[in-house]
């Protein structure tokens, strides 16, 4: 799976669990906590979604890898991989 | 509701003992990854904390409702229902009325800020730096740092803003100025930020709600039952023990008190001896005291706010507000428009109180104890309602021991336990995996608020633990 696929994965996820995030313009290298307004129980909804979407499970200390889109690609990427 | 442990199930996912707003929250989140879930109450009633009473002459009294966070929408919106989050409105008046100050507030960020530089003259650098250090506060920062010396820092000298920015706080969760000043900043940070919330239709119209969806959902609830103990076998909850009968489950979650749960429902055979020493020392939070007034049908009172920070003593003291000798409490005013076809309004006082105050009272002291509170906060209220008296059709109290005897939280606890009960609660699953606990723990995760999210929290760990140990999934 492409990065931009994977990008894209998230991008779906965060519109689920922000509904009112303005996703156009989000930087990749920028923590998405500082660009939109995510909070902690945002980030959660994602690891819950991962796990329900695509069953990939994000222990607690991997939370940080999940603070930009682009650690998101880089840690999800492999464990994205087999899925359509 | 059946009431018989024979129509049970013999085998759920997860078995939830205690129907507070962490446990409903919890099941519901389960339920959603089509878990099959139990949720087992020992009162007659749905909500925990989050309860009401009816009385005589159609009397209907919230318990806890006061005012939540903002932030109740979101979370009911995403962890509930729509109709649930369109039914929270904002409360406009928030009046602060003791010796230091009198003022009238929203209760935000913006009006704190104006009130601050222009009322009580700080600087606006000073304000703007506390708010975004109190933002920034996260519950795995320097705990040494207590509240007290948080405000040393930004007003030293200052009592007047100890006062109208901790008070509020003090009555929503128990805390006091030696509390780690990182609880006082995350709750601070949700709470005096974007106003104060309210749920229309009054509480039994949310926990109905809630009862819906769980049981459209599926889940199995069951009021006036409860867990007598948590089973553990091979190490590991196995389900819970109602009325001499075994219920199975591969998971347990406790919506019980944190203390409870661990050395009650679980037992200490089943601990580490260190473990069993950190539960022991936790400390449980203070319980509250409160007046109910129910207005003859009909009658009005003047506008004189939504909620009412009230208070005789002369500046913020912490364990004088938990004194039976009461100076201070608050007055919750919920109008007729609180619950649609009601020609009705109820004031409700609020004070904090220790539960050892009252607990040694024989019948005829525990009674005159009640009867005085009642006349005390009567005389409060007619500072603001000069013949209020007149208009009273109904009041009663209630006390630690009122709260003991719904809520079976130990001591009555009404807010939980202090900071290091979210530690326990947190490690309870990997001290006996299969067994987690969800509530009021660690001030931080305490109101209504604190409880859903706790809950939700909660029920991810839940379900990463069945993800992992339990192969057989219900989809």
């Amino acid at each position: 799976m492409g990065e931009q696929r994977i990008r894209q994965i998230v991008l779906d996820i965060i519109s689920l669990v922000a509904p009112d995030a303005d996703l156009s313009n989000v930087r990749d290298e920028v923590p998405l906590r500082e660009q939109l307004e995510l909070d902690s129980m945002d980030f959660l909804d994602i690891v819950m979604e991962l796990r329900k979407r695509y069953r990939i499970e994000v222990p607690k200390e991997d939370y940080p890898k999940l603070a930009s889109l682009a650690s998101c690609v880089a840690y999800l990427g492999p464990q994205l991989q087999g899925h359509a | 509701m059946s009431s018989s442990p024979a129509e049970l199930a013999g085998h759920y996912d997860v078995i939830v003992i205690g129907a507070g707003l962490a446990g409903l929250t919890a099941a519901n989140q389960l339920a959603r990854t089509g878990r099959r879930v139990l949720v087992l109450e020992q009162h007659s009633k749905c909500g925990g904390l989050a309860t009401w009473f009816r009385r005589r002459g159609d009397h209907i009294f919230d318990v806890s409702l006061h005012g939540f966070p903002a932030g109740m929408i979101k979370s009911c919106r995403k962890y509930w229902t729509r109709e649930i989050a369109d039914s929270i409105i904002q409360l406009k008046r928030i009046r602060f009325d003791n010796p230091q100050f009198q003022l009238e507030t929203t209760f935000d960020r913006l009006d704190f800020t104006r009130l601050l530089t222009q009322r009580f003259g700080i600087a606006p650098d000073v304000v703007q730096r506390f708010f975004d250090a109190a933002r920034g506060m996260n519950f795995y920062d320097d705990q040494t740092l207590s509240t007290r010396a948080l405000f040393a820092r930004y007003f030293p000298g200052r009592s007047d803003v100890v006062r109208l920015l901790m008070e509020p706080i003090t009555y929503a969760n128990g805390s006091d100025l030696e509390d780690p000043a990182l609880t006082y900043g995350i709750v601070f940070s949700n709470f005096m930020d974007k106003g104060v919330y309210i749920f229309q239709g009054g509480t039994d119209k949310l926990v109905r709600l809630m009862r819906a969806e769980l049981e459209r959902r599926g889940v199995d609830v069951r009021t006036g039952m409860a867990a007598e103990r948590i089973l553990i076998e091979g190490g590991r909850g196995a389900g819970v023990v109602v009325r001499g009968r075994r219920i199975e489950s591969n998971a347990v979650l406790s919506n019980a008190n944190l203390k409870a749960t661990i050395l009650t429902l679980i037992g200490r055979e089943h601990l580490r001896p260190e473990f069993a020493e950190a539960v022991e020392t936790v400390r449980l939070n203070n319980s509250s005291c409160q007046v109910y007034f129910g207005l003859r049908p009909g009658v009005t009172i003047e506008p004189i706010g939504d909620l009412i920070f009230s208070s005789e003593a002369p500046t913020f003291d912490a364990d004088a507000l938990c004194s039976r000798q009461v100076t201070s409490r608050t007055f919750s005013v919920y109008p007729p428009e609180l619950r649609p076809g009601s020609n009705r309004f109820v004031v409700v006082a609020s004070m904090n109180a220790r539960y050892e105050d009252w607990r040694h009272l024989d019948d005829g002291q525990y009674e005159a104890a009640k009867q005085a509170l009642i006349a005390d906060s009567t005389r409060a209220l007619e500072k603001y309602v000069p013949d209020v008296r007149a208009r009273i059709e109904h009041a009663e109290a209630a006390t630690p021991l009122t709260f003991e005897h719904y809520t079976r939280h130990l001591a009555g606890a009404t807010f939980g336990t202090k900071f290091e009960g979210l530690q326990v609660s947190t490690d309870l699953p990997r001290e006996v995996p299969g067994v987690f606990h969800t509530g009021s723990v660690g001030i931080i995760m305490s109101g209504w608020l604190g409880a859903i999210n706790y809950g939700v929290i909660v029920a991810n760990e839940v379900e990463s633990y069945l993800h992992a140990h339990v192969s057989a999934r219900v989809t």
